[in-house]
């Protein structure tokens, strides 16, 4: 997030895209609505389902699947074509302005009503609760990431937040939800295959060179391969050994078959979680790791805000924390990783990432602190761009709306879209070890629409078939008015509905993320 | 800056901004009143008079929580005029709930308790009549025994204006009067999400943790903070742990930032996982198929064996390593490490795209 979660509280509007909040980040969802029940905050939310913020929205804009960047430059059309963009920001401190100007010309309410479903008027009400509030955040989630344009979706919010003056103000910015605990902090810390911890890429030779002598290796200069690449390589068998540590690709990638024919393939799989998981399953040495509940270390959470956690109880029989295995491999293979705490890897995580080079176990026992936090003196930094953008000016993009790589048609009729639910968490590896969750939400679902579902003749309950063109399963329908007609929801909990054998690889060109927002399917009674 | 005003309370001169309450700047100063319908952040109610003092030229004892400040204003907290209206207060809530501490989960934390003890009452003055409401034990998260409720509504303001969650509410009026979801349904088949904040904030034990009933009492109970370990907001909360199992989780609202003090369904109840009987305890190597158990020695052998010799014949960008997600940044920072540093290659990643 550019800005803080306390911030939302103070914002004048929010426009909530691809998030359902309520369900995945749920005390941002609280945040979200005591801003509006308390203190009148205006809320534009825009996704193809009813979600849970829709009962508090002033106005709601549904789309047809995949087509927010064609909302987004509607949304960006009549601001400029009113004059409600902010004049002063925009020429002070952004550049770009005029090629995304051209850009978005044709998307006029009228045209994005036909890309997108969404009434002309509805999307200028919007444009205008948006425009006119006096700081306005923008919230999404993986509903704009997982597609084949992710990239171009977050640099349409971008735009958007910078017309309006947004980006840089307390209660403004363009604020992307984390849906794990550690993602933002396991790409600050380099588990990404072009950068180095801070960002630092591996191809620039003062980087390099920094990290070499830190190090004291010689370390390589090209960019490794991405998830997708590394499952692509191992199909391939140009990948010989594969070490995963606390993930299960298994269930979590697109495309299931591919992923376990790959790794199958492997010379060695190397499997480290807490759980025997559908991957363990797989691997040639599964080794037991401890849980956050017993070990220390951070994790950074979505406003870049590094958390302690605390050894609480024991690890169960042998099970070590993934510290100190990765330490202890490392050492046997002739490479000595000794520390004797996890606030010591800390300490040489402050030498060489300078944006948590302040950010040490003694100032943060009392409460988080937000990076950039260069020195130990920095008080951490609530907001990002402030007073000028990372790279000086904010660069407006212009950008064309594409479809989805796969849109439903005459043999694959519905609109397959996916995500969670409140009571479970990803791979539900632990919320399914949970006596309460479990009572709450004992099995999957794939939500479908009652005009729909009268016209397959099924009712509430019963089970369908879906069908893609990478597979099929068997699933509960649950007959509700959250998806729109035409289009059905289900989530990737479940490994006996494991809808990732539906999901369509294809990748977004620079983020390389699976369109898991959208596929065709066809769905029958079963 | 606000004009700052001036008070005595109990004979002490004190200084506080306009628009607080005689109750905050009390709590500022180090000044004890007791509360019990009072609750930070949400609506003065002043519902249960527990909080009365006594204030010079006023006709009837005001209530605190609820009682702006003003210059010159003359505060008494422990007159035996007030000592008096809180005691009949405390002996009504306690002669109309079923308040029996043997085997309640909150004895030793309990505000009613800590008040009967405070104010030193032997036993109340009127017949002691509970209702008779049945214990609620239809899900396995929250147990809700309304014959303890003294109706303070604190649970139903953390639901409806904290948590915004909007399940909470008083049905009926006078001596029928009772809290809980809309049309009377239990928690489990009302809109609740679980969150467990109406638990936090009950003063009683009419809402408890029904996980860790009888598995350890208050003040066997060590409290360690630390960081939700599910989705990317990262709230703060105490795992409480007695006899070396974390039996529930609790918030703290002095914790602040970023959840000031609110939970979802995972944090709260999600943590069943960790003494889960199906967790890995030792290290796993696959022998004619099977994966059997082995020694860290041999799992640590076995693995550097043959990442050594592949890196060997086919160089280091034929291993690839996944880091997680879910992991600590310690262990993020070590990882790429070992695949950067030891293996030779940058073919690291995690599943932040997926
Ligand atoms: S658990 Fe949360 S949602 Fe349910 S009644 Fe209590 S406060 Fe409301
Ligand atoms: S259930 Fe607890 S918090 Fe709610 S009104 Fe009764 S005593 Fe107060
Ligand atoms: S308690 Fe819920 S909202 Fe808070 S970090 Fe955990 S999963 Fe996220
Ligand atoms: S605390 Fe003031 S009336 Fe209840």
């Amino acid at each position: 997030m550019t800005n803080s979660i306390e911030e939302i509280e103070f914002t004048d509007a929010i426009l909530a895209i691809g998030t359902n909040t309520t369900e995945n980040h749920p005390v941002i969802g609280s945040c979200v609505k005591r801003a509006i029940r308390q203190r009148g905050a205006k809320l534009i939310v825009i996704d193809p389902r009813k979600i849970g913020l829709v009962d508090y929205a002033d106005i709601w804009l549904r789309p047809t699947p995949g087509t927010n960047v064609a909302v987004l430059n509607g949304l960006i059309n009549v601001i400029i074509d009113e004059g409600l963009y902010a004049k002063e920001y925009v020429a002070e401190r952004t550049e770009g302005f005029e090629a995304m100007k051209k850009a978005v010309a044709k998307y006029t309410p009228g045209h994005v009503e036909k890309i997108t479903g969404i009434p002309a008027d509805n999307l200028r009400t919007a444009a205008r609760i948006y425009a006119e509030a006096k700081s306005a955040s923008i919230l999404y989630a993986m509903g704009i990431t997982q597609h084949s344009h992710g990239t171009d979706n977050v640099k349409s919010c971008a735009n958007l937040a910078m017309l309006c003056g947004n980006v840089g103000i307390e209660g403004g910015g363009v604020n992307p939800l984390r849906g794990q605990n550690n993602v933002q902090g396991a790409c600050d810390m380099g588990a990404l295959p072009n950068v180095f911890p801070a960002y630092q890429q591996v191809a620039n030779d003062d980087a390099r060179a920094r990290f070499e002598k830190a190090w004291d290796v010689s370390l390589p200069a090209k960019p490794g391969l991405t998830i997708m690449e590394i499952m692509d390589a191992a199909h391939k068998g140009d990948i010989k050994g594969l070490y995963i540590m606390g993930e299960n690709p298994m269930i979590s990638d697109p495309d299931l078959t591919h992923v376990e024919a790959s790794l199958k393939n492997l010379e060695i799989l190397v499997v480290q979680d807490i759980f025997l998981n559908e991957t363990g399953q797989l691997a040639d040495v599964v080794l037991p790791s401890a849980c956050f509940a017993e070990k220390d270390g951070t994790f950074s959470n979505t406003e870049r805000r590094v958390q302690r956690i605390r050894k609480a109880v024991e690890a169960p029989g042998e099970a070590k924390a993934d510290w100190q295995i990765i330490s202890e491999l490392a050492t046997k293979m002739g490479y000595a990783m000794q520390y004797a705490s996890a606030e010591e890897v800390m300490n040489e995580i402050n030498t060489v990432a300078p944006s948590y080079a302040g950010i040490t176990y003694g100032r943060i026992e009392e409460g988080g602190l937000q990076w950039p936090c260069p020195n130990v003196e920095h008080p951490g930094t609530k907001y990002l761009h402030r007073d000028k953008f990372s790279r000086g000016l904010g660069l407006f993009t212009a950008i064309e709306y594409r479809p989805s790589e796969e849109v439903p048609d005459k043999e694959y009729p519905f609109f397959l879209t996916t995500g969670r639910v409140l009571y479970h968490f990803h791979t539900a590896t632990m919320t399914r070890r949970s006596e309460g969750l479990v009572e709450r939400c004992p099995e999957s679902l794939a939500e479908i629409n009652p005009k729909d579902a009268e016209k397959l003749k099924i009712k509430n309950g019963d089970f369908v078939t879906v069908t893609s063109r990478r597979g099929s399963l068997k699933v509960k329908a649950s007959v509700v008015e959250t998806p729109p007609e035409g289009t059905i929801f289900m989530n990737f909990h479940f490994s006996e509905a494991a809808v990732n054998l539906l999901t369509n690889p294809a990748l977004d060109p620079v983020g390389k993320i699976p369109e898991y927002k959208v596929c065709a399917v066809k769905v029958e009674a079963a | 800056m606000d004009q700052k005003l001036s008070l005595t309370i109990n004979g002490t001169t004190i200084e506080a901004s306009p628009g607080q309450t005689i109750l905050e700047v009390a709590r500022e100063n180090d000044i004890h009143i007791p509360t019990l319908c009072y609750y930070k952040g949400t609506t003065n109610v002043g519902a249960c008079r527990v909080c009365v003092v006594e204030v010079e030229n006023a006709r009837s004892l005001v209530a605190s929580c609820c009682m702006p400040v003003s210059q010159g204003m003359v505060v008494m907290t422990d007159t035996e005029r007030v000592l008096t209206a809180r005691k009949l207060v405390v002996e009504l809530l306690w002669s109309s709930g079923d308040h029996n501490c043997l085997q309640c989960e909150k004895n030793g934390n309990c505000e009613l308790q800590d008040l009967v003890y405070e104010l030193g009452i032997e036993k109340p003055s009127f017949e002691i009549a509970p209702p008779s409401y049945a214990v609620e034990d239809t899900n396995s998260m929250i147990q809700r025994d309304l014959n303890k409720c003294i109706l303070c509504g604190r649970c139903v303001r953390v639901c409806n204006e904290i948590q915004v969650h909007e399940v909470l509410d008083f049905s009926m009026r006078g001596s029928h009067a009772k809290v809980g979801p809309a049309f009377d349904e239990d928690y489990i088949e009302s809109t609740c999400v679980f969150c467990g904040s109406c638990v936090d904030a009950c003063p009683v034990g009419a809402l408890t943790f029904k996980q860790a009933r009888f598995k350890g009492r208050p003040w066997e109970i060590e409290k360690v903070r630390t960081t939700c370990p599910y989705c990317g907001v990262g709230c703060q909360m105490d795992l409480n742990i007695s006899d070396g199992k974390v039996i529930k989780v609790t918030t703290n609202r002095d914790y602040g930032t970023p959840n000031q003090g609110m939970l979802c369904s995972k944090g709260r109840f999600g943590m069943n996982f960790i003494d889960s009987p199906d967790r890995l305890k030792t290290p796993l190597i696959r022998k004619n198929g099977e994966l059997k158990e082995a020694s860290w020695e041999e799992a640590y052998d076995y693995i550097a064996k043959k990442l050594t010799a592949i890196k060997k014949k086919s160089g280091g960008d034929s291993i690839a390593g996944l880091s997680s997600a879910r992991c600590t940044n310690e262990e993020n920072y070590l990882f790429q490490k070992f695949m950067r540093a030891v293996i030779g290659t940058n073919n690291v990643d995690h599943c932040a795209r997926l």
